[in-house]
């Protein structure tokens, strides 16, 4: 096990080291540049020019290509150009806020799309299944801007029920020891946070939630389904088994490992998919910092987030290859 | 009949609902218990980007730092005018090159340090000294606009020679700063934002922070990031810059010198959004926010919301670039084009109320404004005849660019206006090849002069005409292609003569012959609207988007 995860890790350079590339060739590629989006509108050509040469930019690609990579190997990812901050220490001030709206979408996923797929496949053909079915394919097509748009407009416009943006009301205190704000809320018993940092979450939650929930509904139904169908499970039923364990031990655990996998693929994307539900909810996380470094063409920020998120989601997919070994034992076997 | 197994997804959908009305509990009484002395919360339309206001060209961190550090100049409350800030009084010498600044007496700053001559000109001793990479034009974009270059140019970053020469104390409450050469972005260079005075005690302990880090990758030093540590005299301090909420906290100052602020706490968020920011308005999120989507405007105001109008500083254009167009090079044709447009059309449909068909290419408002100038009255036949006697009877195509993803106070929809402005075109036989960009490349593709025809336009920073005709025609570039040495010399003429009465008829003429060499079209100038709660009582609309929300208060 220890092998196959050094050998997993060590393959994260030649990929991080191949994306770096492209993202360089890409941000070679994109029109205009941060001497456009930096200075304003009356800037003169001296001037834009004269910062394009203090950023840098003026510089062959290869030498821009090898600068990077040596800023890289001693740690330095640069820093951006809106903020003047270091690139990294902008990452983990944000990534706090976007992990637990991942989480919170995917637990929102999970603890609803798990059990409707396994009720729609044991109850084929109801109303139940054409209602999980029916509604998983509008989840996988509603745009997640659409619906951010609609959960605000109706749950805290109208009804005022959540907050319409931020991830805690203004002004509030509280004690920040890991940047988690409901975590720290919770070692400090400081349970206004706590809910106030809830309550916020709810609706990009939700919104966040739709694809993987409608996803992993669908799969589940799917899995199950097929592993129903299994011969194991048939003589598992006749030789007498309680149902109870027929379906805990033989149908969903056997069925679960489709959906783990894709739970993994899923958990890496949110983070890609937060871009769009974090701008939408002013939610400050990775996603709408993203979104505003693209437009200001700030690229330490794009490239050095765009590595640490692809490395999050090499790690998320080393882990979830780790959990087939508990729920396969034929993966551990070998 | 329900079976037990049928129960559990029930019994999980009531748990999640028992969650969600703790959690709504929660947010509603926290919102219930708003009383007077609840925080006043701003949505912005991005985080600011440094605590001192030198360090950075963002309008967005002006709208922060005005309300913390006041400049020695100011603009009237609402207006566009000149006053006194920090100085009372002031005056010229006769060759504009030695200004005389009268300060306040009784001022302190947040530190408690007072306000004398000594420290204004330990301000300016310190921009004008700064070295390394402060001198990087990202940095100190403003103090080389306004004042040149530095002490000791460093070649890696200084783009020209010091207008400065010296800030002398005269006495205590009377400060001298004399400049190479007069220009007439004095005095208003005096009251940009970006100058804003800091206390002595801060200065001494900011003198040894330095930029870090080597060209292309800047560190701020830690005072422009933590707040705390910079002292100004304005009826706000900064208490509190939560970079990982984009939020910046400030707090009155119960000893300002003026009237105190009417709000206890006010508080900066970013909602980059416009229509985020619009809905959290709605929801009772924030109180207020900017740049306001003429869309929007109405259905706010029925909704009850409070969304007063500024008064017009911006100008919008289309403009011809004559050298990337052997047809746009003819004069008969730009004219033939003005004719063609229906600007009437763009502010009666576009534009909020309020906006009006411009003449020339600054507002009405500032002084040099030019009843003279030639005009344009929407005639398509005119322009159809006068197409055809410049041979062009059939026409011809031309590139026209627009900028997407973008509301700017002087073009809130510039995909609509492009439209009508098509529409009108291709009504006298020139046909329109749509050219979008993103507003990030928008900039340098006009710059570089690859948009023969493109829409853009100016808020004005300080109240000169020169900050509106001077940015565009006072020398050759490619943006425009305008090659007129004659118009070119008369505007650094004019823009370098102290005597007011006389820059002003100069700015007079200088209108009257940039449309008779018709660049361009102005199209329209048009007041960008702010909204508020209804329980606030707002701050004067400033036309340079400046507000004092110290003015600002609970109802």
């Amino acid at each position: 096990m220890l092998r196959f995860i050094v050998r997993r890790l060590l393959q994260l350079i030649p990929t991080l080291g191949g994306l770096s590339i492209l993202l360089f060739v890409w941000l070679q590629r994109l029109p205009g540049g941060p001497e456009y989006a930096l200075l304003p509108d009356d800037a003169t050509a001296e001037q834009r020019a004269m910062l394009r040469r203090s950023l840098g930019l003026d510089e062959p690609v290869m030498v821009q290509y090898l600068a990077f990579l040596r800023r890289i190997v001693q740690g330095d990812l640069g820093t951006s150009l809106q903020t003047g901050r270091p690139v990294l220490d902008e990452f983990f001030l944000r990534f706090p806020a976007t992990f637990e709206l991942a989480v919170t979408a995917m637990l929102i996923a999970v603890t609803i799309g798990l059990p409707l797929g396994y009720l729609a496949a044991r109850r084929r053909g109801t109303a139940l299944d054409f209602a999980a079915v029916g509604g998983s394919l509008l989840g996988i097509c509603t745009p997640v801007f659409f619906l951010a748009f609609i959960l605000k407009v109706v749950f805290a416009e109208r009804l005022g029920l959540f907050p319409s943006a931020f991830r805690l009301s203004p002004g509030i205190s509280r004690t920040d020891i890991t940047g988690f704000v409901v975590l720290d809320g919770m070692m400090t018993r400081e349970w206004d946070v706590v809910w106030d940092a809830v309550a916020h979450l709810a609706l990009p939650g939700l919104a966040l939630a739709s694809i993987p929930l409608a996803v992993i509904t669908r799969m589940t139904r799917a899995s199950v389904l097929e592993v129903m169908g299994e011969d194991y499970v048939r003589t598992a039923n006749a030789k007498g088994l309680h149902r109870g364990t027929v379906r805990t031990r033989h149908v969903l655990r056997n069925a679960l490992l489709p959906v783990v996998t894709a739970v993994g693929l899923l958990a890496g994307s949110l983070f890609a998919g937060a871009v769009l539900t974090e701008s939408v909810f002013a939610f400050p996380g990775i996603g709408s910092f993203v979104y505003i470094a693209t437009q200001e063409r700030d690229y330490p920020v794009l490239t050095g987030f765009i590595l640490l998120i692809a490395t999050m989601y090499v790690l998320i997919n080393l882990l979830v290859d780790i959990s087939y070994s508990l729920l396969d034992p034929r993966v551990r076997a070998q | 009949m329900f079976t037990k197994s049928s129960r559990k997804p029930l019994g999980l959908v009531a748990v999640a609902a028992s969650l969600t009305l703790v959690a709504t509990a929660c947010a509603e009484s926290d919102r219930d218990s708003a009383d007077g002395d609840q925080p006043f919360v701003f949505g912005s339309a991005g985080d600011i980007t440094s605590l001192d206001p030198f360090l950075t060209n963002d309008g967005e961190t002006f709208r922060y730092s005005r309300q913390v550090f006041e400049t020695l100049l100011d603009h009237e409350s609402g207006g566009s005018e000149i006053v006194g800030g920090l100085a009372e009084t002031w005056e010229q010498s006769e060759d504009g090159t030695v200004w005389t600044f009268d300060l306040r007496e009784g001022v302190t700053f947040h530190d408690g340090d007072e306000l004398d001559a000594e420290a204004v000109c330990a301000n300016f001793d310190r921009w004008y000294n700064m070295t390394g990479a402060y001198q990087s034009s990202n940095l100190s974009y403003y103090w080389q606009s306004i004042f040149g270059g530095f002490a000791e140019p460093d070649e890696d970053f200084s783009t020209g020679e010091s207008r400065f020469v010296s800030c002398d104390a005269e006495d205590e409450l009377t400060a001298v700063i004399e400049i190479s050469e007069y220009s007439s972005i004095f005095p208003g260079g005096f009251s940009l934002a970006a100058f804003g005075i800091m206390s002595p005690t801060t200065l001494e302990a900011i003198s040894d922070e330095e930029v870090t880090g080597e060209e292309g990758n800047l560190t701020l030093p830690e005072y422009a990031q933590v707040a705390g540590s910079l002292a100004g005299t304005g009826p706000f301090t900064a208490e509190e810059w939560n970079q990982d909420q984009a939020e910046v906290t400030l707090r009155r100052n119960d000893d300002y010198w003026g009237d105190p602020a009417g709000f206890e706490t006010m508080i900066l968020r970013a909602i980059p959004d416009e229509t985020a920011r619009r809905q959290a308005l709605e929801a009772g999120d924030i109180h207020g926010y900017d740049l306001v989507a003429p869309a929007d405007v109405a259905p706010l105001e029925d909704a009850g919301f409070q969304v007063p109008t500024r008064d017009v500083f911006n100008v919008l254009y289309l403009a011809y670039q004559q050298e990337s167009h052997e047809a746009l090079g003819e004069m008969e044709v730009r004219e033939a084009l003005s004719h063609a447009v229906n600007r009437q059309r763009i502010v009666d449909t576009i534009l909020p109320e309020g906006g009006e068909v411009a003449t020339q290419f600054h507002p009405n408002t500032l002084d040099g404004w030019s009843s003279d100038v030639r005009t344009f009255d929407y005639d398509p036949e005119l322009a159809r005849e006068m197409l055809a006697d410049a041979g062009y009877e059939d026409g011809f195509d031309v590139e026209f660019c627009y900028p997407t993803e973008v509301t700017r106070p002087y073009m809130p929809a510039p995909k609509d206006i492009f439209d009508v402005i098509t529409e009108d075109l291709q009504e006298v036989g020139v046909t329109v090849e749509a050219t979008p960009y993103e507003w990030s490349v928008y900039s340098g593709q006009v710059d570089s002069g690859n948009c023969p025809m493109y829409l853009l336009g100016w808020t004005g920073d300080y109240n000169d005409a020169y900050n509106f005709i001077g940015t565009w025609f006072s020398t050759h570039n490619d943006a425009w292609g305008l090659d007129d040495d004659e118009l070119f010399d008369r505007m650094n003429e004019v823009s370098t003569n102290p005597d007011e009465e006389e820059r002003v008829a100069g700015y007079e003429e200088l209108n009257e012959l940039v449309m008779d060499a018709l660049p361009g079209l102005p199209i329209s100038s048009s007041p960008p609207s702010i909204a508020f709660a209804p329980d606030v009582e707002p701050p004067n609309v400033s036309p340079l988007t400046q507000e004092m929300f110290s003015e600002a208060s609970w109802k």
